[in-house]
C-alpha cells in the first residue's frame, strides 16, 4: 500500500426528493482513499451504499449530489457529462453489486456478458475477447470455464454468480473497485471463498477497494480501515486492526450486540440510540 | 415435548432429508444450523405440514402426527418465518393479521387478546391499526411473533428469525424471544445459518448438511470449539471472518 492517493471525497451529500419530502441520505462524508482496502460499515439506511453508488454517478434520478470535492486522479466526478461518465465507469472504477440474479443480464450468456464488458473498454477482435474472458473465468476459480461461458445466469449458483460478476467488474482492469454487499446472500464458507478471490485479484492487480457491508467484524477482518456510518454520517474512522479500540458509542454498540458462542444465554446488550449521533 | 425419528423427505424425486432425528424436553431449545440446501429448514416444514411427502414418526407432545395437522396441532405449534415483509398480508391492518387466528380457532375475546399479544412483543398499542408497509423490518418480525403467540402455544417453530434484521434489531427481537421462553415456558425449534445466532439461543445443537445430521453438540462444546466433523469444524472457522489462510483449508461438500 502505498500513501498516494486515489481518491478525494470531501463533504458529500446526497438527497432524495420523494413523494414524502426532502430525504437527506448522505450528510457531509469525507475521506481520502489510496491503494488500500477502505470499508464502509452501517446499518439499513445509513447512506453506505448511497455513498458507493454517488462516486460513480449511480444516484437515482430524483436524487441530488453535491460536494465541495470529488477529485478521482485526474478526473473530477462532481462535473462529468454523460458521456464522460462512460468513459470512466467500468473502465476506470468499477462496482460490484449485492445480488448477482439481478445484476447479471438472464438472456445473455454468462460468455458474452464478459466480453462485452471487455470490448466495451479494449479494440480487440472476438478470438482475443473469448479468449481473455475464459482467462477470467478461470482467476475468479470456476473449475470449468468453458461451461461456466456458455451457460446463462439462473443455471448458476449464487457463489458461481457471484465468482462471474467480479470477473465482469475485473476484466477491464480497473484502478478502483466499490463492492456493495458483494457477498452478503451467499452462505458463510462461500462467502469467504469469494472475498479470498477478491482479496488475490485486488492485491496482485494493484487496485483499491471500497467495500461496503453491514457486517463489522467481516468487514475488519477484510479491510485496512474502516468507516462507520450511521444515518448519513461517518461517526467513526480507524484502522480495521483498532476494532477493539472503538471509541463512539455506536461502534462499540454494534460489536457488544452480536450473539456470541460462548455458551452464554444471558440478554443480549442492546444499542440505546442518541440523537446526538445523527448529528455529526 | 417433540421427538423426530428417522425423518425422510422428498421434493419429487430429491431425497431432501435422510434419517434426521431429533428430540427436545419441554421448555427446551433446540438448534438447527446449516448452509442453504441442508434441509434445515425443510425439518421445521414437514412438522408444521408444509411438506407433502415425508416418512419416519413426528411426536409432538406425546401425540403421533399423521399426513395432516389438525387445529389441536396448531393452537400447540406455531411457525415464525424467516421474512418479515413477506409473511404479513400487506393490505390487511396488524390488528386484523391478529385477529384472524383468533377467530379461525373460535377462541373469542379477541380485542383483549390482541392488546395481550401486542404487549408481549412489545410493540405498543399505536401499532395495532397500521399495515405492514408502515412498520419497520423488527416491528414487522415482532407481529410475526405476536401472530403466534396469540394462540397461546407451547412450541414455537422459529425459521431464521432474525436473518432479514440489522444485527442492533436482531438483539433485540433475539432477547424478546429469550424472554418468551422463560416467561411463558416455550419450547423452541430454531433454524439459522448463522452458528453465532444459534449458540446463544439454544441449549443443544445439530449441524446439517445435505438433508443429514452430521454433528450433534451442546452450546458449552460450541463455546470450547470441540468440534469433530470436518464440515462442522469448517462452519466453526467460517464464523470467525475473513482470514486468507484458513479459507485456503475449506472444502467443497457438494
Amino acid at each position: 500500500m502505498s500513501s498516494e492517493t486515489l481518491l478525494t471525497v470531501k463533504n458529500l451529500e446526497v438527497t432524495f426528493n420523494t413523494p414524502k419530502g426532502k430525504v437527506h441520505a448522505v450528510r457531509g462524508v469525507s475521506f481520502d482513499l489510496g491503494r488500500e482496502r477502505l470499508g464502509i460499515v452501517g446499518e439499513s439506511g445509513s447512506g453506505k451504499s448511497q455513498t458507493g453508488r454517488a462516486i460513480l454517478g449511480l444516484t437515482a434520478a430524483n436524487g441530488a449530489i453535491t460536494a465541495d470535492k470529488m477529485q478521482f486522479r485526474d478526473v473530477d466526478l462532481a462535473n462529468l457529462t454523460p458521456k464522460q461518465w462512460r468513459k470512466v465507469r467500468g473502465a476506470r472504477i468499477s462496482m460490484i453489486m449485492q445480488d448477482p440474479k439481478y445484476s447479471l443480464n438472464p438472456v445473455m450468456t454468462i460468455g458474452d456478458q464478459i466480453i462485452e464488458a471487455y470490448r466495451e473498454h479494449h479494440k480487440v477482435n472476438a478470438k482475443e475477447a473469448r479468449l481473455r474472458a475464459l482467462e477470467m473465468l478461470e482467476a475468479v476459480k470456476i473449475r470449468d470455464p468453458e461451461r461456466v461461458f456458455n451457460s446463462y445466469p439462473h443455471e448458476t449458483s449464487g457463489g458461481m454468480g457471484q465468482r462471474v460478476m467480479i470477473a465482469m467488474m475485473l476484466i477491464p482492469d480497473p484502478e478502483l473497485i466499490i463492492a456493495d454487499e458483494p457477498t452478503s446472500a451467499l452462505d458463510v464458507t462461500v462467502q469467504l471463498q469469494v472475498m479470498a478471490i477478491l482479496d488475490d485479484l485486488v492485491r496482485d492487480r494493484g487496485m483499491a477497494l471500497i467495500f461496503i457491508s453491514h457486517d463489522l467484524q467481516l468487514i475488519s477482518s477484510f479491510c485496512d480501515r474502516v468507516l462507520v456510518m450511521y444515518q448519513g454520517h461517518v461517526v467513526e474512522e480507524l484502522r480495521a486492526s483498532e476494532l477493539h479500540n472503538a471509541k463512539h458509542p455506536y461502534t462499540k454498540g454494534l460489536l457488544n450486540c452480536l450473539p456470541k458462542m460462548d455458551g452464554d444465554h444471558s440478554d443480549l446488550p442492546t444499542l440505546e440510540r442518541e440523537a446526538s449521533w445523527a448529528e455529526g | 415435548m417433540i421427538e423426530i425419528s428417522k425423518l425422510n423427505a422428498w421434493f419429487d424425486d430429491n431425497h431432501v432429508l435422510k434419517d434426521v432425528d431429533i428430540s427436545v424436553p419441554a421448555n427446551g431449545s433446540f438448534g438447527l444450523v446449516g448452509e442453504s440446501g441442508s434441509g434445515k429448514s425443510t425439518v421445521l416444514r414437514t412438522v408444521t405440514g408444509l411438506v407433502d411427502d415425508w416418512e419416519g414418526t413426528i411426536t409432538v407432545k406425546g401425540k403421533k402426527l399423521g399426513p395432516k395437522r389438525d387445529k389441536d396441532f396448531y393452537r400447540l405449534a406455531q411457525m415464525v418465518f424467516q421474512d418479515p415483509f413477506g409473511s404479513l398480508h400487506p393490505r390487511h391492518t396488524i390488528d386484523r393479521i391478529l385477529t384472524e387466528p383468533v377467530n379461525i380457532h373460535g377462541l373469542g375475546n379477541s380485542d383483549a387478546r390482541v392488546v395481550e399479544a401486542l404487549t408481549q412483543v412489545g410493540l405498543d398499542n399505536a401499532f395495532r391499526f397500521r399495515y405492514p408497509h408502515q412498520l419497520s423490518g423488527g416491528q414487522r418480525q415482532r407481529v410475526a411473533i405476536a401472530r403466534a403467540l396469540i394462540l397461546e402455544p407451547k412450541i414455537l417453530l422459529l425459521d431464521e428469525p432474525t436473518s432479514a434484521l440489522d444485527v442492533s434489531i436482531q438483539a433485540e427481537v433475539l432477547n424478546l424471544l429469550g424472554r418468551l421462553r422463560r416467561d411463558l415456558g416455550l419450547t423452541y425449534i430454531m433454524v439459522s445459518h448463522d452458528l453465532a445466532v444459534v449458540a446463544h439461543m439454544c441449549d443443544d445443537i445439530a449441524i446439517m448438511n445435505h438433508g443429514r445430521i452430521v454433528e450433534r453438540a451442546t452450546a458449552e462444546q460450541l463455546a470450547e470449539g470441540t468440534l469433530e466433523h470436518p464440515y462442522s469444524q469448517q462452519l466453526y472457522k467460517a464464523a470467525g471472518g475473513y482470514d486468507r489462510a484458513v479459507v485456503d483449508t475449506f472444502v467443497d461438500w457438494d
